[in-house]
Protein backbone atom coordinates (compact mmCIF):
# COMPACT_ATOMS: atom_id res chain seq x y z
CA UNK A 1 0.00 0.00 0.00
CA UNK A 2 1.33 3.37 -1.10
CA UNK A 3 1.36 6.47 1.46
CA UNK A 4 -1.08 8.54 0.63
CA UNK A 5 -0.47 12.29 1.70
CA UNK A 6 -4.38 13.20 1.08
CA UNK A 7 -5.66 10.79 4.18
CA UNK A 8 -4.56 13.72 6.32
CA UNK A 9 -5.66 17.16 5.08
CA UNK A 10 -4.74 20.00 6.96
CA UNK A 11 -7.29 19.73 9.75
CA UNK A 12 -9.76 21.92 11.11
CA UNK A 13 -8.50 23.72 14.07
CA UNK A 14 -11.16 22.63 16.73
CA UNK A 15 -9.34 22.28 20.31
CA UNK A 16 -11.47 19.89 21.26
CA UNK A 17 -11.20 17.39 24.50
CA UNK A 18 -10.79 14.58 21.97
CA UNK A 19 -7.48 16.04 20.16
CA UNK A 20 -6.31 15.87 23.89
CA UNK A 21 -7.35 12.86 24.63
CA UNK A 22 -6.05 10.57 22.17
CA UNK A 23 -2.87 12.95 22.05
CA UNK A 24 -1.94 11.94 25.34
CA UNK A 25 -3.16 8.43 24.91
CA UNK A 26 -1.05 7.68 22.20
CA UNK A 27 1.75 9.72 24.26
CA UNK A 28 1.51 7.60 27.19
CA UNK A 29 4.19 5.13 26.44
CA UNK A 30 7.11 7.55 25.22
CA UNK A 31 5.95 9.13 28.70
CA UNK A 32 6.54 6.49 30.69
CA UNK A 33 9.96 5.70 29.14
CA UNK A 34 10.65 9.27 29.43
CA UNK A 35 10.50 9.35 33.14
CA UNK A 36 13.44 6.86 34.03
CA UNK A 37 15.87 8.33 31.27
CA UNK A 38 15.06 12.16 32.23
CA UNK A 39 15.70 11.43 35.87
CA UNK A 40 18.87 9.54 35.31
CA UNK A 41 20.01 12.47 33.15
CA UNK A 42 18.82 14.60 36.11
CA UNK A 43 21.05 12.61 38.54
CA UNK A 44 24.12 12.86 36.25
CA UNK A 45 23.80 16.57 35.74
CA UNK A 46 23.18 16.85 39.90
CA UNK A 47 26.40 14.93 39.82
CA UNK A 48 28.24 17.26 37.45
CA UNK A 49 27.33 20.36 39.78
CA UNK A 50 24.48 21.68 37.29
CA UNK A 51 21.56 23.00 39.57
CA UNK A 52 18.32 21.24 38.64
CA UNK A 53 16.86 24.66 37.41
CA UNK A 54 19.55 24.73 34.69
CA UNK A 55 19.23 21.07 33.84
CA UNK A 56 15.88 21.73 33.32
CA UNK A 57 16.36 24.64 31.31
CA UNK A 58 18.83 22.89 29.07
CA UNK A 59 15.65 20.20 28.63
CA UNK A 60 13.47 23.32 27.75
CA UNK A 61 15.67 24.54 25.17
CA UNK A 62 17.03 21.20 23.85
CA UNK A 63 14.94 18.58 24.59
CA UNK A 64 17.43 15.75 22.89
CA UNK A 65 17.88 13.14 25.33
CA UNK A 66 21.39 11.36 24.31
CA UNK A 67 22.70 15.05 22.94
CA UNK A 68 21.86 16.06 26.38
CA UNK A 69 23.83 13.23 28.05
CA UNK A 70 26.64 13.48 26.18
CA UNK A 71 26.51 17.54 26.62
CA UNK A 72 26.53 16.72 30.63
CA UNK A 73 29.57 14.52 30.34
CA UNK A 74 31.20 16.72 28.38
CA UNK A 75 30.38 20.02 30.88
CA UNK A 76 31.84 17.49 33.95
CA UNK A 77 35.09 16.91 31.95
CA UNK A 78 35.02 20.69 30.82
CA UNK A 79 34.75 20.71 27.50
CA UNK A 80 34.70 24.26 25.60
CA UNK A 81 31.17 25.33 24.58
CA UNK A 82 31.45 25.19 20.41
CA UNK A 83 32.73 21.54 21.20
CA UNK A 84 29.82 20.58 23.10
CA UNK A 85 27.53 22.56 20.14
CA UNK A 86 29.17 20.58 17.52
CA UNK A 87 28.63 17.30 19.17
CA UNK A 88 25.08 18.22 19.69
CA UNK A 89 24.74 18.70 15.63
CA UNK A 90 26.24 15.49 14.75
CA UNK A 91 24.41 13.71 17.51
CA UNK A 92 21.07 15.03 16.35
CA UNK A 93 21.63 15.18 12.82
CA UNK A 94 19.45 11.78 12.32
CA UNK A 95 16.67 14.29 13.05
CA UNK A 96 16.76 15.63 9.06
CA UNK A 97 15.99 12.25 7.63
CA UNK A 98 12.60 12.38 10.24
CA UNK A 99 11.98 15.85 9.52
CA UNK A 100 12.07 15.41 5.85
CA UNK A 101 9.72 11.75 6.31
CA UNK A 102 7.00 13.99 8.15
CA UNK A 103 6.72 16.57 5.45
CA UNK A 104 4.69 13.77 3.66
CA UNK A 105 1.97 13.58 6.43
CA UNK A 106 2.55 16.97 6.58
CA UNK A 107 1.72 18.11 2.93
CA UNK A 108 1.05 21.77 2.91
CA UNK A 109 0.60 22.85 6.53
CA UNK A 110 1.14 26.50 7.25
CA UNK A 111 4.71 27.67 7.92
CA UNK A 112 3.72 29.04 11.52
CA UNK A 113 2.46 25.48 12.30
CA UNK A 114 5.61 23.85 11.57
CA UNK A 115 7.66 26.40 13.39
CA UNK A 116 6.23 24.52 16.89
CA UNK A 117 5.70 21.37 15.26
CA UNK A 118 9.49 20.90 14.87
CA UNK A 119 10.28 21.87 18.16
CA UNK A 120 9.31 18.46 19.43
CA UNK A 121 10.96 16.17 16.98
CA UNK A 122 11.98 13.10 18.81
CA UNK A 123 12.84 9.46 18.17
CA UNK A 124 9.60 8.67 19.98
CA UNK A 125 7.55 10.69 18.89
CA UNK A 126 8.39 10.48 15.37
CA UNK A 127 8.12 6.31 15.57
CA UNK A 128 4.73 7.26 17.06
CA UNK A 129 3.55 9.97 14.48
CA UNK A 130 4.66 7.96 11.30
CA UNK A 131 3.02 5.17 12.20
CA UNK A 132 -0.31 6.66 12.94
CA UNK A 133 -0.54 8.57 10.20
CA UNK A 134 -0.07 6.16 8.23
CA UNK A 135 -3.01 3.90 10.05
CA UNK A 136 -5.30 6.67 9.77
CA UNK A 137 -7.58 8.69 12.24
CA UNK A 138 -4.45 10.90 13.26
CA UNK A 139 -3.63 14.13 12.51
CA UNK A 140 -1.26 17.28 13.11
CA UNK A 141 -2.96 18.63 16.01
CA UNK A 142 -2.83 14.71 17.73
CA UNK A 143 0.85 14.67 16.51
CA UNK A 144 1.87 17.95 18.33
CA UNK A 145 -0.23 16.92 21.51
CA UNK A 146 1.95 14.04 21.41
CA UNK A 147 4.96 16.46 21.23
CA UNK A 148 4.29 18.49 24.04
CA UNK A 149 3.03 16.10 26.15
CA UNK A 150 6.49 14.22 25.40
CA UNK A 151 8.40 17.36 25.89
CA UNK A 152 6.64 18.16 29.47
CA UNK A 153 7.26 15.07 30.69
CA UNK A 154 11.17 15.02 29.82
CA UNK A 155 11.65 18.31 31.50
CA UNK A 156 9.70 17.48 35.02
CA UNK A 157 11.62 14.15 34.98
CA UNK A 158 15.11 15.92 34.51
CA UNK A 159 14.32 18.35 37.08
CA UNK A 160 12.81 15.57 39.51
CA UNK A 161 16.03 13.39 39.11
CA UNK A 162 18.53 16.29 39.52
CA UNK A 163 16.17 16.83 43.10
CA UNK A 164 15.77 13.48 44.30
CA UNK A 165 16.88 11.39 41.57
CA UNK A 166 19.47 9.42 44.17
CA UNK A 167 16.30 8.67 46.44
CA UNK A 168 14.31 6.60 44.20
CA UNK A 169 14.84 2.48 43.31
CA UNK A 170 16.64 1.91 39.50
CA UNK A 171 15.01 -0.44 37.51
CA UNK A 172 11.44 -0.46 39.16
CA UNK A 173 8.54 -2.60 37.39
CA UNK A 174 11.09 -2.97 34.15
CA UNK A 175 10.42 0.75 33.53
CA UNK A 176 13.97 0.59 31.72
CA UNK A 177 12.21 -1.32 29.04
CA UNK A 178 9.27 1.12 28.32
CA UNK A 179 10.97 2.80 25.17
CA UNK A 180 13.07 -0.42 23.73
CA UNK A 181 9.24 -2.32 24.35
CA UNK A 182 7.45 0.92 22.37
CA UNK A 183 9.63 0.66 19.68
CA UNK A 184 9.33 -3.61 19.33
CA UNK A 185 5.87 -2.29 19.29
CA UNK A 186 6.24 0.34 16.37
CA UNK A 187 8.24 -1.49 14.14
CA UNK A 188 5.81 -4.48 14.05
CA UNK A 189 3.03 -2.00 13.12
CA UNK A 190 5.59 -0.97 10.01
CA UNK A 191 5.91 -4.40 9.18
CA UNK A 192 3.60 -4.60 6.46
CA UNK A 193 5.26 -6.54 3.51
CA UNK A 194 8.49 -7.99 2.31
CA UNK A 195 9.81 -5.04 1.68
CA UNK A 196 9.77 -3.48 5.14
CA UNK A 197 10.73 -6.82 6.64
CA UNK A 198 13.89 -6.96 4.36
CA UNK A 199 14.27 -3.06 5.10
CA UNK A 200 14.42 -3.14 8.64
CA UNK A 201 16.56 -6.88 8.45
CA UNK A 202 18.98 -4.82 6.69
CA UNK A 203 18.50 -1.43 8.90
CA UNK A 204 19.23 -3.44 12.07
CA UNK A 205 22.23 -5.60 10.62
CA UNK A 206 23.89 -2.52 9.00
CA UNK A 207 23.51 -0.59 12.30
CA UNK A 208 25.08 -3.22 14.66
CA UNK A 209 27.98 -3.13 11.84
CA UNK A 210 28.21 0.38 11.83
CA UNK A 211 28.34 0.99 15.59
CA UNK A 212 31.29 -1.69 16.10
CA UNK A 213 33.68 -0.50 13.51
CA UNK A 214 32.76 3.11 14.25
CA UNK A 215 32.00 4.52 17.63
CA UNK A 216 29.67 7.23 17.98
CA UNK A 217 26.08 7.96 16.67
CA UNK A 218 26.30 7.92 13.13
CA UNK A 219 25.21 4.56 12.86
CA UNK A 220 20.87 5.09 12.75
CA UNK A 221 21.36 8.11 10.12
CA UNK A 222 24.11 5.58 8.30
CA UNK A 223 22.26 2.54 8.09
CA UNK A 224 18.39 4.50 7.90
CA UNK A 225 19.75 5.87 4.57
CA UNK A 226 22.07 2.35 3.59
CA UNK A 227 18.56 0.31 4.57
CA UNK A 228 16.10 2.82 2.87
CA UNK A 229 17.92 2.70 -0.15
CA UNK A 230 18.36 -0.77 -0.45
CA UNK A 231 14.79 -1.49 -0.26
CA UNK A 232 13.78 1.25 -2.44
CA UNK A 233 16.62 -0.44 -5.26
CA UNK A 234 15.03 -4.04 -4.31
CA UNK A 235 11.67 -2.73 -4.86
CA UNK A 236 11.74 -1.43 -8.25
CA UNK A 237 14.09 -4.21 -9.39
CA UNK A 238 10.75 -6.44 -8.41
CA UNK A 239 8.16 -3.89 -9.85
CA UNK A 240 10.07 -4.04 -13.29
CA UNK A 241 10.24 -7.52 -13.68
CA UNK B 1 31.12 24.99 36.39
CA UNK B 2 30.28 27.94 33.91
CA UNK B 3 28.81 30.81 35.27
CA UNK B 4 25.00 31.42 34.58
CA UNK B 5 25.30 33.59 31.41
CA UNK B 6 28.09 31.08 29.64
CA UNK B 7 25.98 28.58 30.21
CA UNK B 8 23.04 29.97 28.61
CA UNK B 9 24.76 31.31 25.80
CA UNK B 10 26.05 27.10 25.15
CA UNK B 11 22.28 26.37 25.55
CA UNK B 12 21.43 28.60 22.97
CA UNK B 13 23.94 27.16 20.81
CA UNK B 14 23.10 23.86 21.26
CA UNK B 15 18.99 25.07 20.95
CA UNK B 16 19.89 25.90 17.27
CA UNK B 17 21.56 23.00 16.10
CA UNK B 18 18.78 20.92 17.96
CA UNK B 19 16.10 23.09 16.03
CA UNK B 20 17.57 23.55 13.10
CA UNK B 21 17.83 20.01 11.47
CA UNK B 22 14.27 18.96 12.88
CA UNK B 23 12.62 22.27 10.93
CA UNK B 24 14.18 22.67 7.86
CA UNK B 25 13.56 19.47 5.78
CA UNK B 26 9.92 19.61 7.13
CA UNK B 27 9.82 23.64 6.15
CA UNK B 28 11.08 22.94 2.39
CA UNK B 29 10.00 19.44 1.58
CA UNK B 30 5.99 20.22 2.92
CA UNK B 31 5.29 22.69 0.35
CA UNK B 32 6.24 21.43 -2.33
CA UNK B 33 5.30 18.05 -4.68
CA UNK B 34 7.61 15.40 -3.88
CA UNK B 35 9.03 13.32 -6.49
CA UNK B 36 7.56 9.86 -6.58
CA UNK B 37 10.91 8.46 -6.12
CA UNK B 38 11.69 10.51 -3.13
CA UNK B 39 8.12 9.77 -1.16
CA UNK B 40 8.63 5.74 -1.68
CA UNK B 41 12.25 6.04 -0.30
CA UNK B 42 10.60 8.46 2.62
CA UNK B 43 8.16 5.93 2.89
CA UNK B 44 11.05 2.95 3.92
CA UNK B 45 12.55 5.46 6.42
CA UNK B 46 10.50 5.33 9.34
CA UNK B 47 10.62 1.22 9.34
CA UNK B 48 14.63 1.57 9.11
CA UNK B 49 15.54 4.43 11.84
CA UNK B 50 13.23 2.08 13.60
CA UNK B 51 15.17 -1.48 13.65
CA UNK B 52 18.56 1.04 13.26
CA UNK B 53 17.70 1.96 16.39
CA UNK B 54 16.59 -1.01 18.45
CA UNK B 55 19.42 -3.94 17.17
CA UNK B 56 22.32 -2.01 18.97
CA UNK B 57 20.03 -1.56 21.59
CA UNK B 58 19.18 -4.90 22.01
CA UNK B 59 21.94 -6.97 20.98
CA UNK B 60 25.30 -5.00 21.69
CA UNK B 61 26.49 -4.58 25.12
CA UNK B 62 27.22 -1.17 26.82
CA UNK B 63 30.50 -1.42 25.68
CA UNK B 64 29.36 -1.95 22.12
CA UNK B 65 30.33 -5.68 21.78
CA UNK B 66 27.55 -7.92 20.43
CA UNK B 67 26.33 -10.05 23.30
CA UNK B 68 23.68 -12.57 22.01
CA UNK B 69 23.13 -13.59 25.52
CA UNK B 70 21.51 -9.84 26.87
CA UNK B 71 17.70 -10.31 28.32
CA UNK B 72 16.83 -7.07 26.43
CA UNK B 73 17.38 -8.80 23.37
CA UNK B 74 15.27 -12.55 24.29
CA UNK B 75 12.45 -10.77 25.84
CA UNK B 76 12.64 -8.71 22.27
CA UNK B 77 11.66 -12.03 20.60
CA UNK B 78 8.08 -12.71 22.57
CA UNK B 79 7.54 -9.26 22.54
CA UNK B 80 7.65 -8.93 18.84
CA UNK B 81 5.38 -11.36 18.87
CA UNK B 82 2.77 -10.52 21.14
CA UNK B 83 2.99 -7.14 18.88
CA UNK B 84 2.67 -8.51 15.87
CA UNK B 85 -0.50 -10.87 17.47
CA UNK B 86 -2.42 -7.92 19.16
CA UNK B 87 -0.84 -4.92 17.21
CA UNK B 88 -1.22 -3.73 20.66
CA UNK B 89 1.01 -0.38 21.72
CA UNK B 90 0.28 -0.18 25.15
CA UNK B 91 -0.30 -3.69 25.64
CA UNK B 92 2.98 -4.62 23.80
CA UNK B 93 4.43 -2.38 26.33
CA UNK B 94 3.10 -3.73 29.37
CA UNK B 95 4.07 -7.59 28.48
CA UNK B 96 7.71 -6.14 27.52
CA UNK B 97 8.00 -4.27 30.74
CA UNK B 98 6.64 -6.85 32.65
CA UNK B 99 9.31 -9.94 31.15
CA UNK B 100 12.21 -7.25 31.91
CA UNK B 101 11.22 -6.81 34.86
CA UNK B 102 10.81 -11.00 35.79
CA UNK B 103 14.03 -11.42 33.84
CA UNK B 104 15.63 -9.15 36.54
CA UNK B 105 14.50 -10.85 39.27
CA UNK B 106 16.03 -14.14 38.40
CA UNK B 107 18.95 -13.19 36.75
CA UNK B 108 19.99 -10.74 39.57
Amino acid sequence: MRHDPEINPPGNRRPSLEILREGLLAALPICMGYLPIGMALGVLAMQAGLPPAWIGLMSVLVFAGSAQFIAVAMLAAGASAPAIVLTTLVVNFRHVLMSSALAVPLRGVRRRFLLLFAYGITDESFAVNMTRFRTGGWDRWRALVVHHAANLTWIIATIIGALAGSLIPRGAFGIDYALPAMFIALLALQLRGRIFLLTALIAGATAILWKVLIPGGSYIVGAAIVAATSGFLLRRRRESR
Amino acid sequence: MMDFSRYLLLLLGMCAVTYLPRLLPLLVLSQRELPRWLTEWLELIPVAILAAILAPELLLDRHGALDLLRPEFWIAIPTLLFALKTRSLGGTVIIGMGLFWLSGIQLP
